[in-house]
């Protein structure tokens, strides 16, 4: 999983391999930094041929939002529901929806819609929302976005703030009974979906203890904040802890963690500078993905507590046809999904220098 | 790969007992965790086809005398807002599921993923390009998003096929059967089921056709099809086996969360992600009462979308120990 320091003698504990390491003993922060190998000799080659992957990378997002365009577009049009008959409601007559199509440009062709579809959205004009008339989709999704980041931000730093910490623990507790509990408590949690955690926390600490509400939102520092983050944030504590408990057992076994204990080094040192930082390298590249993932979870999350986020508005706007906002969410979406790839695949070469991009 | 082609004979046939599936089967059985969740997936899914046998109640059979009662000697779970009958309610629930799991790992992992693979990997080529470009394309969609768009957007098209099928050849109680439902869900998943197996299936592909009995065997002027089918496919059944397992678990959780949303399978045909939002979601009208007053209704569903999910990952996680001993 990590790399070994460039030395190259991991796991080597003869004569030869020790010496090697020998002057590291006295300077102990050497041992972090040489693990990161932008600061070592592959950083020379490794720059350009990142920039060149990073480039070929952006040349194919533009193809990739035209075909996730496209697909929306096709099934904004052909699909079931007819714009039209939503706005006019009750109003409907056959004349005034004719009317109304050629105004919306209904009736022109597929291309030509599309055309000036993606003019528009590349101005940053995404239309109006077909639910919600005469209401821009950039004024709807706006505040929404910022609720769902407020949401997934506290949900995130649970997710970290415990699982990590405990992950940590438990790879130092090995071989006690803590450590086969919390890893199956971790995998029991990661196979509880979101929408039977949030139903029994409600019960428990809303219905019956009575310590928060039920439902709402009242923003970041309100109380309704706190249940719909801690059940979005535990699937990540189970994930956390796994991969902190593995990536620091990985580093525990190393030679410069004896080293660094045989020379009298304090525990706390060893434990946050040497064991610690070392094993969160490996995680930070897994946290660019799991915030891409985010949105699966907070989507239902959204729904259960009635938070106005962007989770719920992408359900109402499928469910009511409402395809302008639908594209605009979902090439907000793949965008998003893009960059978190791209990276999480940087921060993957930052940190381990085997792997090479191409 | 290439160490477990050596360790691994080419054909799976030398010696009766001695493929690669039954040396997997005698390691898995050591491991008694999994074993523990071999027992339980089989409870589930003899529970599922077999639930007209072991079913005290129709799912749809209301009694409003007897509404919203705790279990008891008639009523193992209890009754819902409606009369109807908890524990039979779940065990069609679970045979939902249960058919779901089967027709989409068959259809989108097994056959299209693997088929596509072995093409895709063996042959390379312009054909490998296009498959994995189209993989790339669909997989760079947000999941949800496009689950959610199809299950939305597909429903009244297959309705209306179905609607059509059973005017035309009178064939009745197909639509509130559930199958339209069913299919629906396979298609729906489709698109993310089949990108990983093909992905997979395709890099094993790739690393054994090379190998020196692939080439021997070609060599001795065997066919296109007898190379793929003996000599390659039975190297790279373990990671497709893994795959399958870890996968069907995410597809029991994805039909729950459709149907919990409503999306998904539609009443009267139970599923447990409507048993949840009966109990849970607001939008059912008596919702949270339901939650204060019954949480005990809950119970049942989520453990049963809880094992499902939980046991194919316990299984997926001790498959690929058993195929992949090295790796640690």
């Amino acid at each position: 999983m990590l790399a070994g320091p460039p030395t190259g003698n991991r796991g080597d504990s003869d004569f030869r391999g020790d010496a090697r390491i020998a002057p590291a003993l006295f300077r102990p922060r050497r041992v972090f930094k040489s693990q990161t190998p932008l600061t070592s000799a592959a950083f020379r080659w490794k720059v350009p041929r990142m920039l060149a992957y990073i480039a070929r990378r952006l040349l194919w997002t533009p193809f990739l939002l035209i075909f996730v365009s496209l697909f929306v577009f096709t099934l904004g049009l052909y699909g079931p529901g007819d714009p039209v008959e939503v706005r006019l409601g009750q109003n409907y007559t056959p004349e005034r929806a004719e009317r109304l199509r050629d105004q919306l440009g209904l009736n022109d062709s597929f291309f030509t819609q599309y055309v000036r579809y993606v003019s528009n959205a590349l101005k940053g004009d995404f239309g109006e929302s077909l639910r919600f008339q005469g209401q821009k989709v950039t004024q709807i999704l706006g505040p929404k976005i910022w609720v769902s980041v407020q949401l997934n931000v506290i949900a995130f730093a649970i997710s970290l703030g415990v699982g990590l910490p405990l992950g940590f623990y438990v790879a130092k507790r090995q071989g006690s009974w803590q450590d086969p509990v919390v890893v199956l408590t971790a995998l029991v949690l990661y196979a509880l979906p979101v929408f039977i955690t949030a139903p029994f926390l409600v019960w428990i600490f809303a219905l019956e203890l009575h310590w928060v509400p039920t439902a709402g939102w009242g923003g970041f520092l309100d109380k309704r904040i706190i249940l719909p983050a801690v059940v979005i944030g535990i699937p990540g504590i189970a994930v956390f802890v796994r991969l902190m408990r593995a990536s620091t057992l990985d580093i525990l076994g190393q030679d410069y963690i004896r080293t660094a204990r045989a020379k009298g080094l304090s525990e706390f040192t060893v434990n946050a500078r040497h064991t610690g930082r070392n094993a969160l390298l490996p995680i930070v590249t897994v946290t660019f993905f799991s915030l891409a993932g985010l949105l699966g979870g907070a989507l239902v999350v959204e729904l259960i507590f009635g938070v106005p986020g962007v989770g719920r508005l992408s359900l109402e706007a499928i469910t009511a046809r409402d395809y302008n906002v639908v594209m605009a969410l979902t090439i907000m979406g793949a965008t998003a999904l893009v960059v978190a790839n791209l990276l999480m695949d940087i921060a993957y070469t930052v940190v381990d220098p085997r792997i090479r991009l191409q | 790969m290439t160490e477990a082609a050596a360790t691994i004979p080419a054909s799976g046939r030398t010696a009766k007992g001695d493929g690669p599936l039954a040396v997997a089967w005698r390691r898995l059985k050591k491991k008694r965790l999994a074993m523990a969740a071999v027992v339980i997936l089989v409870i589930l899914y003899a529970a599922g086809i077999f639930a007209p046998l072991v079913a005290t109640h129709h799912y749809a059979q209301t009694d409003l005398t007897q509404t919203q009662k705790a279990p008891s000697g008639k009523h193992w779970f209890g009754t819902d807002r409606l009369g109807r009958d908890l524990y039979s309610r779940v065990l069609y629930s679970v045979q939902t599921t249960a058919i779901i799991t089967i027709i989409t790992v068959l259809s989108g992992s097994l056959v299209l993923g693997v088929s596509l693979g072995l093409v895709g990997g063996y042959f390379r080529g312009w054909i490998d390009t296009v498959l994995s470009r189209v993989g790339e394309l669909i997989s760079s969609f947000p999941d949800i998003l496009l689950i959610l768009l199809l299950a939305a957007t597909l429903r009244p098209r297959f309705l209306g096929i179905a609607r059509w099928v059973e005017d035309t050849w009178g064939l009745k109680g197909m639509v509130a059967s559930g199958v339209v439902d069913f299919v629906m869900l396979a298609v729906v998943f489709l698109p993310m089921s089949w990108f990983g197996t093909f992905r997979l299936v395709r890099g094993q592909v790739l690393a054994v056709r090379e190998a020196d009995f692939v080439q021997a065997a070609k060599a001795t002027g065997a066919s296109t099809r007898r190379v793929l089918f003996t000599h390659v496919l039975p190297n790279v059944i373990g990671p497709i086996i893994v795959s399958a397992s870890f996968g069907v678990g995410a597809i029991a959780g994805s039909e729950a969360l459709l149907s919990f949303i409503g999306l998904g399978v539609q009443p009267p045909r139970p599923s447990l992600g409507t048993m949840l939002s009966d109990v849970n979601l607001r939008s059912s009208g008596a919702g949270v009462s339901i939650l204060r007053d019954h949480p005990e209704q809950l119970i049942f569903p989520a453990l049963a979308v809880w094992l499902f999910i939980f046991c194919w990952s316990l299984l997926g996680d001790a498959l690929t120990d058993v195929f992949n001993p090295k790796s640690k």
